[in-house]
């Protein structure tokens, strides 16, 4: 399956179905996330029934706390 | 009369011009945290022309600092000047124009109570939610915007919060974020915080000019080692139901019970620290980034994970809590345990 994530196509397995299984592929599961699904964003009970297609276009922001 | 030449390049810049440096002269910015981001940022804005800076931090310098942290010179690091007065001498030189105003202290609720009231910003350039989430409250409860800034790695992230239009930091965050990567961890390069700080500074400018228009109103987000950038429109979570800036609002943040207690270990040369919210600590993903810093040095049990950085040993509890060995020092043991521990 095709994305375009933050901006850069990828290839993802087709095993990946939701946008938590998607976060968890990035191994961003434990992060503190903001993420934007086709340009709607998400709140995290959202994530496990957000069911993700080809060519769909997603954004994450992750934050970090150094400085 | 203020001579102005000095900014001859900025008063061409139409949207700041003479009118917009007035403003910028008239102004106070206050920056919390003297490190990467601190500096930079004090850095450009005092060249800038600001009238009154207060820059608050409770370390002081060492040499692994002068990678990225302008402002700072090897003496310092030999000398351990705190990073406040360090950074001070060096801005006086910059723009003997700007009053400055330095504190060693540790920025927690008290403190920045107050300082807050009396000025116009407040740049973030802290290493941790803590005191972002007490900043948070405290610009809503006082009207001052602030812009986050923060960044780890090749990473980076800034967003700009105006009270009663933006969401607020609590908005944004569906969870405190505990444990994640900070620079000790995983590293920092200098051109992440630059990139940081330059959108800050540019934000600040706008605010500084009564620019609000120009504002970005964007979460952003970018890795400069992997080329990527994202600018999420983030006003619809803004929460009816925020505790911080919601009509229902409490600030949380600033009640005793939200503010991480410390004590001293009677007659242990050990610090004790209890994060503020209750918590279970994911040791598994704690001993994988910090076994690239201490392999070797570092033990674990299902109950604790400790390590030792060669002056300190940290001891971190699965319930939250942290024993910091080899200092008496609160305010020491709280610099040793956010550079570990975000
Ligand atoms: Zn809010």
């Amino acid at each position: 399956m095709n994305l375009l994530v933050n901006g850069d196509k990828v290839e993802v397995p087709d095993s990946i179905e939701t946008m938590a299984q998607l976060i968890k592929y990035y191994q961003l599961d434990k992060k503190v996330l903001i993420v934007e699904h086709n340009l709607t964003i998400l709140n995290k009970e959202q994530h496990q029934y957000s069911h993700i297609s080809d060519g769909d276009k997603i954004e994450i922001v992750n934050f970090v706390g150094g400085g | 009369m203020l001579d102005l030449s000095r900014f001859s390049r900025q008063l061409l810049f139409q949207p700041i011009g003479e009118n917009g440096q007035k403003k910028i002269r008239a102004k106070h910015v206050l920056i919390i945290g003297a490190g990467a981001l601190g500096t930079a940022s004090a850095e450009s804005l005092v060249r800038a022309g600001i009238g009154e800076l207060t820059i608050v931090d409770r370390d002081y310098v060492e040499w692994s600092n002068l990678q990225r942290q302008l402002l700072f010179s090897e003496s310092d690091a030999q000398n351990r000047t705190p990073k406040a007065i360090a950074a001070k001498s060096r801005l006086s030189l910059l723009n003997s124009d700007v009053k400055i105003n330095a504190h060693v202290m540790d920025a927690s609720v008290t403190e920045l109570e107050q300082l807050i009231p009396s000025v116009d910003l407040i740049m973030d350039a802290t290493d941790n939610f803590d005191t972002r989430l007490v900043i948070n409250d405290l610009s809503q409860k006082h009207h001052v915007p602030w812009i986050y800034g923060a960044c780890v790695g090749s990473y980076g992230i800034s967003f700009t919060i105006i009270p009663e239009e933006t969401p607020c930091l609590n908005c944004l965050l569906e969870t405190v974020p505990l444990g994640g990567a900070t620079c000790d961890t995983v590293g920092i390069i200098s051109p992440a915080v630059q990139m940081v700080v330059a959108y800050q500074v540019a934000e600040a400018l706008k605010i500084l000019v009564d620019d609000y228009d120009a504002l970005s109103g964007k979460l952003v987000s970018f890795d400069i080692w992997k080329n990527e950038r994202v600018a999420l429109s983030v006003a619809k979570v803004k929460k009816e139901t925020c505790l911080s800036c919601g009509p229902n609002r409490s600030y949380p943040y600033l009640s005793y019970q939200a503010q991480t207690k410390t004590a001293v270990l009677c007659g242990r040369d050990t610090v004790q620290i209890r994060p503020s919210i209750n918590m279970d600590r994911d040791l598994d993903s704690l001993s994988d980034i910090l076994a690239k810093s201490f392999d070797g040095k570092m033990a674990k049990n299902p109950y604790l994970l400790s390590f030792d950085t060669g002056e300190h040993r940290l001891v971190i509890f699965k319930d939250g809590r942290v024993l910091i060995h080899g200092t008496k020092d609160i305010t020491e043991a709280k610099t040793i345990y956010h550079k570990y521990l975000g």
